[in-house]
């Protein structure tokens, strides 16, 4: 009998075709709206933020690797798809070296510290957003006015506020709401107002959220619990005294709120795997979200609300533990 | 009859068009060809040898009697001569313990069974296990501690690529359905339900023919794998929840494979011993079949029936895909439970590459036992067994749906069915210390 030496694995030896740097890649897929329309608003600026995080992000993790040994990840998509979101969280006048910095911050000090892909406890991107704030407010808060690109791709910028910064600062000048500054829905949907380069323009990033959940990258649990809460928490504020706060409708527009739910909440690593501690990891990121932005000191608040939130991921994935099939319970 | 399906699961490519249409082929015995009977081809005890080198034997006698209750006696494929009580490969042990006999001409006859005692006692005689792949002695099902108020057949074929039930299904309709009876009427049991997965329309319209006059209700079942799960059949057709570690007979049923009640009728009316089955031979061969092979026949035979392996074959796989072993060597022998032999090229294979896991979750989501693979694994990894127990590592069923669907191809079940045996182990010494 001709003795061959066949391959012994462990079953099952069929796999479903999804593999996980093709998930990122569907995630990348997904951002391209987005990135489109910051190109459009921002022009030369937003093509030198995507651009510089990018290569920032993949420099430092093909970086570490290198220097610590580890075989080199970048084929995984990872890193694009940080830069990417890091990005989207900054302003399109950011000057380079926070985003050096940021990259720096997010690959290295958030993620490859911890163990790399899969092993940190907190959302890489939003981790350099948030030191970047600390570190740098002014240049973290210079707000660019968007100009289409048809006005010109290198255009001079003209500063401007966001409309949840106006709206703080109406509140806190005012005592209350200023309905001549707010922007339109309009605007606020197409991203036509001032902000990070990939936070407003909520259709777009709806869009890509959901070509995720069709391409069954994301399930709704977390955006729909997210988005959910904020709306609800915003409304009721709202109805009892319309003058303290926008309604619950341009709240969820408005901001990062769109963006952190669609594209940030629900990273997998730093989300719980169970589904109905998704849930409640939704409801807790809106409900952060929303207090800080009605009651906290800065404008917006759904980077901080997904971070809290990350913390508490192992605890809600070991005691939402499902019974398993036939389990008794004790 | 309404079907209440079961949480979990996954869709693979089912692939069975490539035998599903062909009829059952007989592989004729060769005198000369050597014949490979492991004592254990079924769960619990090995079997003991009753006969000595160098001794006749005629198809169908018995050469190795139960090792207890909890097992299975074996019968000679062949008529022939015991050439040696040694050694034989075996996909699970590596070598295991075994008979082997040498074919003389072999025809379809065969030393029938005594038909003395109880029913269960002709079925044990027969040594039938079940022919679903798990290879649970059957007598031992068929005598149930509690009442049983419903027998279910199992016609699901969740597996993909396998068509051996299917094509059993069309071809020996009625033995499949008077064995059913058979167990229900002998056993006094209620209902009898037979389930079929909806890509099998051809069965299901056959089985609807007899439904009314045998007396059965015919489930036909969303397709999703593990539907032919024991649990999951249950609960998809009684809507019936099996406890965590105990057998379906908790809750008053017992399930059978198509295949099983087919023998099961052999046994009782024609005094046939469990000596052959249908095996699908498919993936990288020339002509893709079903067979029906003796137990013992060397896989290779099966191969070059089905003229020979169709480019450089990269692994086989004995069993279907989800659930299969690959095995070292093409001399390793269809036993009782061997459904199915699959042969994969290199470039049949899926991307194996491995990434770190980056909690997707979709594991948890897809495992049918409702358990959260992801984080086991890490258990796993570092080896601890008391937090895989609290998560009840050892209500896994060892189906694969984790490891099928995980993008960052991690070995997860893998690593549960290694741990569940050092938990085992662990349970042991726990009761001989206590005891």
């Amino acid at each position: 009998m001709p003795d061959r030496k066949f391959l012994v694995t462990f079953s099952p030896h069929d796999r479903h075709p999804e593999t996980t740097n093709k998930v990122m890649m569907t995630v990348v897929i997904a951002m391209l709206p987005i990135i489109a329309n910051s190109i459009w608003y921002y022009g030369y600026y937003a093509v030198k933020g995507y651009v510089l995080t990018t290569l920032f992000c993949i420099g430092f993790e093909y970086l570490f690797d290198k220097i610590s040994g580890r075989p080199v990840a970048i084929k995984d998509n990872s890193a694009l798809v940080t830069g990417l979101l890091l990005a989207m969280n900054m302003p399109a006048a950011a000057p380079w070296w926070t985003m050096l910095v940021g990259s720096f911050i997010a690959i290295v000090v958030s993620k490859q510290v911890y163990g790399g892909l899969g092993q940190n406890p907190f959302n890489p991107a939003l981790v350099a957003r948030v030191f970047l704030l600390i570190a740098w407010p002014v240049e973290m808060t210079s707000w660019v006015k968007p100009s289409p690109i048809i006005h010109g791709f290198l255009f001079d910028t003209v500063s401007s506020a966001t409309p949840l910064g106006t709206l703080k600062s109406d509140i806190i000048a005012h005592g209350h709401v200023v309905t001549a500054n707010l922007a339109t829905y309009t605007d606020q949907i197409i991203g036509n107002v001032s902000g990070c380069m990939g936070g407003d323009g909520a259709v777009f990033v709806l869009i890509g959220g959901l070509f995720m959940m069709n391409r069954k990258v994301i399930s709704w649990h977390i955006p729909i619990s997210f988005l959910g809460t904020l709306f609800a928490f915003t409304g009721i504020i709202w109805l009892i005294n319309p003058q303290r706060t926008i309604d619950p409708f341009l709240h969820i527009v408005s901001g990062g709120a769109m963006l952190a739910a669609f594209f940030m909440a629900t990273d997998y690593v730093t989300s719980p795997v169970i589904k109905r501690a998704q849930i409640v990891f939704g409801i807790g990121c809106g409900l952060i979200a929303g207090i800080i932005r009605i009651y906290g000191s800065y404008p917006e608040g759904t980077g901080f609300a997904v971070l809290i939130m990350n913390a508490f991921v192992p605890l809600l994935d070991k005691y939402m533990r499902p019974l398993s099939f036939g389990e008794v319970k004790k | 009859m309404p079907f209440f399906g079961f949480k979990g699961g996954v869709h693979p490519d089912y692939n069975k068009s490539l035998t599903s249409g062909k009829p059952t082929e007989t592989l004729p015995v060769k005198a000369g060809d050597k014949y490979y009977l492991p004592l254990s081809q079924h769960i619990g005890a090995p079997a003991k040898p009753v006969v000595a080198k160098n001794q006749q034997v005629k198809t169908g006698e018995l050469v190795a009697e139960a090792g207890g209750f909890i097992s299975a006696a074996i019968h000679s494929p062949v008529n022939g001569k015991v050439t040696s009580i040694s050694h034989v490969i075996h996909p699970m042990a590596g070598r295991m313990e075994g008979i082997i006999i040498e074919a003389d001409e072999t025809n379809d006859e065969f030393e029938p069974i005594s038909d003395e005692g109880t029913f269960q006692q002709i079925v044990q005689r027969a040594g039938i296990t079940g022919m679903g792949g798990a290879t649970f002695p059957t007598h031992v099902k068929l005598s149930p501690p509690k009442e049983v108020d419903s027998l279910l057949i199992n016609g699901a074929e969740c597996e993909p690529y396998l068509t051996c039930d299917h094509r059993m299904m069309l071809e020996q309709t009625l033995k499949v359905i008077k064995g059913a009876v058979l167990i229900k009427e002998k056993l006094n049991i209620k209902n009898l339900i037979i389930g079929i997965e909806k890509n099998k329309p051809d069965a299901i319209q056959i089985f609807k023919r007899y439904e009314k006059e045998y007396g059965f209700e015919l489930v036909p079942l969303y397709v999703k794998y593990p539907q032919g799960g024991e649990k999951q059949l249950i609960k998809a057709c009684l809507n019936r929840v099996v406890p965590e570690g105990k057998l379906p007979v908790e809750v008053g049923v017992i399930v059978h494979n198509v295949g099983t009640a087919a023998a099961v009728y052999e046994a009782y009316y024609d005094k046939k011993p469990l000596f052959e089955r249908i095996v699908t031979v498919t993936g990288a061969v020339v002509t893709p079949k079903n067979l029906r092979v003796r137990v013992g026949t060397p896989i290779l035979s099966l191969i070059d029936a089905c003229g020979g392996f169709l480019g450089v074959p990269k692994k086989i796989v004995m069993g279907g895909p989800m659930m299969g072993m690959a095995v070292t060597s093409v001399e390793t022998p269809v036993m009782k439970g061997t459904s199915g032999i699959l042969v994969y090229r290199e470039e049949d294979m899926p991307d194996l590459t491995k990434y770190p896991c980056i909690r997707c979750g979709r594991c948890v989501d897809a495992c049918p036992m409702l358990l959260v693979p992801s984080i086991m694994d890490r258990f796993v990894k570092k080896e601890m067994y008391e937090e895989l127990e609290q998560h009840h590592v050892m209500n896994c069923i060892e189906c694969g749906c984790c490891s099928y669907v995980c993008p960052s191809r991690r070995t997860l079940v893998g690593g549960f069915k290694t741990s569940k045996r050092h938990i085992m182990q662990r349970i042991k010494e726990r009761g001989a210390k206590n005891a």
